[in-house]
């Protein structure tokens, strides 16, 4: 009988690589983990995340191995024969009740600790105002007079309607691209004030290590800050269905030197243009502008 | 329990009668007990402290005849935001985005209201504080979130809020966000009433 | 032996109803029971056919088949028509078959009761499925139904709400049934804790149905009064908050999670034994570990909400709680393995499905645990992370648990056995595709891919790829399990009266097939005592 299993096994396996065998030529295969990041913040979880994770390693190891043992020592197709004398050990069961609380535990105090920077907002440097809307995101510099929106950039758009029949690969960072990125300083404790106008969004940006739901009526907060010299492009997406058009509303965060930071918000308040959407009043708060967000 | 004693059919009838009433009962029972539960949260709050309207209430607002006291060593910044509606034509904005604040003193701040709906209207303001857990050390005395404001055609109004910032407030807080997301409510209190 | 089956003769010319009259007004558990079996692998499949279009339109990057808001539509529905119309009624049609004849009943307690709370359900999924044809759609707004998201939905809102209520409704009493009748019908020398553990968790699954679906009633009635009378529970422009509409969701969700997963407990607790021959380690601490687990279920729930701005107090408690489950979970997993230690294993396909369960549902376990950390959560929730986690407690978890259940007791429901053979290709080609389906999605959580969208960055190409190959050679296999079961009422062999010679419980000490009517008199202390777990 085993036999016959290994064989089906077997089988079913070389079918598998022959059918996946072309895939193996892509690129991106390595995308396996969670980023480290570039906050402070985000190192912290994701070394959480690899503890947690060794732990369930050792634990998957020693209850893998526990059973894939009795499989194979105690077949009665090998001439097992059954002790049917052992159905409980109060032992046993003690010890393998305890020995999880200890590791639970364990993990449970860096955990602690981390969410307990996550929560700490003092010395903000720069405040930022986030809106989610049906199907596209708002910043609003508090106290800077820049605000503008930022959504789905044009080519992306056009290539992910329905049988386009243009080519997603032919797109730079398909799906991942806006029209106007946030911009941020590097080294800067900046805070997000993150609402929503319609329905529940949630704002995502992988390599910060957080995300956090804008939901209409309430404010909540969210914070990051950027290791010095890590300025580059990060991006992120919605992350909580938000409707018809959930799946296309990136976020994209540029982070940059403070000088260029400074010369950026500069331009933009000179620009006067800094409310890039259509349809949009200079005034901050007109409510016209949700006429630039159509309900689904 | 079990089936081994045998029941006769007559003590059957009346045993099942009675299981009914006590059923029925039971029925009635649960049904008034959804009903009670209004006052005995109000008990449970009274008695545990927690989440009682009238604390909350207290907690929210400020008697001004007490005299406070401010913190004199201490600076919290305090920030103000306006949130529109997405249905409306309406202009709603603090008149100062951001300010300085000492806990225990009183501070009044103005938001500015203009109706642009072209009709008369409603409107209601419904406010916010982040983060959460200084929620109940941010007092105001005066607030125009409390009712619904009547606003005329092309009506400007500026709105003041009178607040305090407790001198409780955690020393792992030092900036607090008052958030006011402006609703016209027309429709729904015409359909209330 | 001999005795139950000379108590029995006269079952052999009993008289059921024919035609349709015997399944309208069905009252006997069994035909019940197979009446519940049927309607929940006819919804399997089509919530099935509904993961099909999800996993074809993400086969590769570009909209290809789908509108985005259809594409909502299918991932709402198939989670809907999986959860409450697939697991939940197998679950109960298990019961139906089951309960009576492990506790040594007649039938159910309330017969009558038992065929209305069945017949709900085909109206109940009428007037949901009915919503992919009215105007703006199914519901879109994903299966947890959060305002104001939900609130946007067209003429498919009161439609899924009545549906909701109906689902409700015919669970509730389902589970009043079961716990009348294993509370009053009981063989007489069969306590509580001679139960087979399958009525065990059964009896805690039914107690917190009777728990949390008012809760869900009340939390979609709410939702339609929001939208239709003006009052504004969870709308902030009336003073009412979104969020308190997750925590009452979650109140009822988390309990419903192990109201999918509790009974496939106790039906691997059944297998394992039978076929490592041995009886199971630690019944009492299984009792235990799944009583503590159903309690634990009503103080966890918001865990599934860490994202909305929780005070910290909040976050840690639930990160807390949540953890703790994985202490009584253990405890089972443990158990299970120490019932296979020195025993004597053979590999039919009903163990197989139950050693797979074990494998993949502490792969899910385990995820679970990594999830329950709330700082990781924060880049976890709402990624495929998520999703790959629940389908791997609940496609090898419940929905395995469910098949190895059929497999193991179809001999002696029909009487006849299936084919081994196929039964083994089905289980490895579920085995496979369900891995292949799954795993990927974990590298796709953490690399960034959110859950519930239509489309993607080409990053997340290759490994989206694979688990759509994999979601194909999981559905079709599903079709060899019709096919299987098919095949062995129609002309299977003759099953013997212990199809599996150590299985133990009083199901097995009745003839094969059982009886229309079983157990008519109750058995006697001596089969109770040789039938059951005793101490």
């Amino acid at each position: 009988m085993s036999r016959q299993i290994r064989h089906v096994l077997s089988s079913a396996a070389a079918a598998l690589v022959a059918a996946l065998a072309p895939l193996a030529a892509h690129a991106e295969w390595g995308n396996l983990n969670m980023p480290v990041g570039v906050t402070e913040l985000s190192k912290q979880i994701y070394s959480l995340h690899m503890t947690i994770f060794w732990w369930c390693v050792a634990i998957g190891v020693f209850v893998f191995g526990w059973m894939i043992w009795s499989l194979v020592a105690f077949r009665k197709s090998k001439g097992a024969v059954a002790d049917t004398s052992i159905t409980h050990s109060t032992k046993a069961e003690i010890v393998w009740t305890l020995i999880p609380v200890v590791i639970l535990v364990i993990m449970a105090i860096p955990a602690a600790r981390t969410l307990i920077a996550i929560e700490d907002t003092r010395n903000t440097e720069l405040s930022i105002k986030v809106t989610g809307y049906q199907w596209k995101w708002h910043y609003d510099y508090l106290g800077e007079d820049v605000k503008f929106f930022s959504a789905l950039e044009r080519t992306s758009d056009e290539t992910r309607q329905l049988q386009s029949g243009l080519d997603p690969n032919a797109v730079p960072e398909y799906l991942r691209d806006v029209d106007k990125p946030l911009v941020v300083p590097e080294d800067t404790k900046v805070r997000l004030l993150l609402t929503a106008q319609d329905v529940i969004h949630a704002w995502w940006v992988p390599q910060f290590g957080m995300k956090k739901d804008a939901i209409p009526g309430v404010v909540n907060e969210l914070w990051f800050k950027v290791d010095a010299g890590k300025t580059g492009i990060y991006r992120g997406q919605c992350a909580e269905l938000c409707g018809r058009d959930h799946g296309f509303m990136p976020i994209v965060v540029k982070v940059v030197t403070k000088e260029e930071y400074k010369a950026w918000v500069a331009a933009q308040q000179t620009d006067g243009a800094n409310e890039a959407a259509p349809a949009v009043n200079a005034a901050p708060t007109v409510a016209s502008i949700a006429t630039a967000a159509p309900q689904g | 329990m079990n089936a081994e004693t045998p029941i006769d059919p007559l003590h059957r009838d009346s045993s099942n009668r009675k299981l009914t009433l006590r059923l029925l009962g039971f029925a009635l029972g649960a049904f008034g007990f959804g009903f009670a539960l209004v006052p005995l949260y109000d008990v449970i709050c009274d008695i545990t402290g927690v989440g009682n309207p009238k604390d909350l209430l207290r907690a929210s607002t400020f008697d001004e005849s007490v005299a406070p006291v401010p913190d004199e060593n201490r600076w919290v910044t305090v920030e103000f935001i306006a949130d529109l509606p997405s249905v409306g034509s309406w202009t709603f904005k603090p008149l100062v985005t951001e300010m300085k604040v000492q806990p225990g003193k009183l501070y009044v701040v103005d938001y500015i209201a203009h109706n642009l709906t072209g009709k008369d209207t409603i409107a209601q303001a419904i406010p916010n504080v982040a983060p959460g857990k200084a929620t109940p050390f941010f007092r105001k005395t005066e607030c125009f979130c409390f009712t619904p404001q009547k606003f005329l055609k092309d009506e400007e109004k500026v709105m003041p809020v009178r607040f305090v910032v407790d001198s409780h407030l955690p020393k792992s807080l030092d900036r607090i966000t008052l958030s006011y997301t402006f609703y016209d409510n027309s429709t729904r209190v015409a359909a209330l009433n | 032996m001999a005795n139950t089956t000379t108590a029995h003769t006269h079952d052999d010319h009993d008289h059921k109803p024919h035609g349709l009259k015997r399944w309208l007004f069905a009252t006997n558990h069994k035909d019940i029971g197979t009446m519940y079996l049927v309607f929940a692998c006819v919804l399997f499949f089509l919530g099935g056919a509904m993961a099909l279009v999800i996993r074809a339109e993400l086969f590769q990057p570009g909209l290809q088949f789908v509108d985005p808001g259809f594409f909502n539509s299918m991932t709402t529905m198939h989670a809907l028509l999986m959860i409450f119309g697939a697991v939940m009624p197998a679950w109960t049609g298990l019961a139906n078959w089951m309960v009576p004849m492990q506790i040594g009943a007649p039938d159910m307690a309330l017969p009558r009761l038992n065929n209305f709370s069945f017949w709900l359900l085909p109206f109940a999924f009428t007037l949901l499925l009915l919503t992919l044809f009215v105007p703006g759609g199914a519901p879109a707004g994903g299966w947890t139904l959060y305002p104001p998201l939900s609130l946007q939905a067209g003429d498919s809102f009161p439609l899924t709400i009545f549906a909701i209520h109906l689902m409700g409704i015919s669970s509730i009493l389902g589970a009043i049934n079961v716990v009348v009748t294993i509370m009053n019908m009981r063989a007489p020398g069969m306590g509580l804790l001679n139960m087979p553990l399958f009525c065990w968790t059964w009896l805690i699954t039914a107690y917190l149905l009777i728990a949390v679906m008012p809760v869900l009633a009340g939390a979609v009635t709410m939702l339609l009064t929001d939208h239709f009378f003006g009052t504004s529970f969870f709308t902030a422009s009336g003073g009412g908050d979104p969020v308190m509409f997750q925590h009452i969701f979650w109140f009822f969700g988390h309990p419903e999670v192990y109201i999918l997963i509790l009974p496939a407990f106790g039906v691997v607790s059944e297998i394992i034994p039978t076929f490592s021959r041995k009886p199971l380690f630690g019944y009492e601490s299984m009792v235990y570990a799944s009583a503590s687990i159903a309690f634990l279920s009503f103080i966890v729930w918001a865990h599934h909400m860490f994202t909305v701005g929780m005070p910290l107090a909040g976050q840690l408690f639930f990160m807390l709680s949540t953890m703790l489950i994985a202490v009584p979970t253990g405890v089972k997993v443990f158990n299970w393995c120490a019932t296979m230690w020195k025993g004597s294993i053979s590999f039919e396909t009903p163990m197989l499905f139950s050693l797979a369960f074990l494998f993949l549902f502490t792969i899910g376990g385990l995820s679970g645990l990594m999830l329950a950390i709330v700082p990781a959560d924060f880049q976890y929730h709402d990624s495929y992370f998520v999703v790959a986690h629940f389908h791997y407690v609940l496609v090898p978890g419940a929905v395995f648990a469910i098949m190895a259940g059929v497999y193991y007791w179809l001999p002696k429901w029909s009487g006849r056995m299936y084919n081994e053979k196929i039964g083994k290709l089905h289980f490895w080609l579920s085995t496979i595709g369900v891995n292949v389906l799954f795993f990927p999605q974990h590298f796709l959580g953490l690399a960034g891919m959110p859950r519930r969208i239509p489309d993607y960055s080409t990053q997340f190409a290759d490994w989206n790829m694979v688990s759509s190959v994999g979601a194909f050679i999981f559905g079709f296999s599903q079709l060899l399990f019709v096919y299987v079961v098919w095949n062995a009422v129609r002309s299977g062999e003759k099953a013997p009266q212990r199809p599996w010679e150590s299985a133990r419980g009083l199901d097995w000490e009745l003839p094969t097939p059982a009886p229309y009517h079983s157990w008519e008199t109750p058995p006697s202390r001596d089969v109770v005592a040789h039938g059951t777990v005793q101490h």
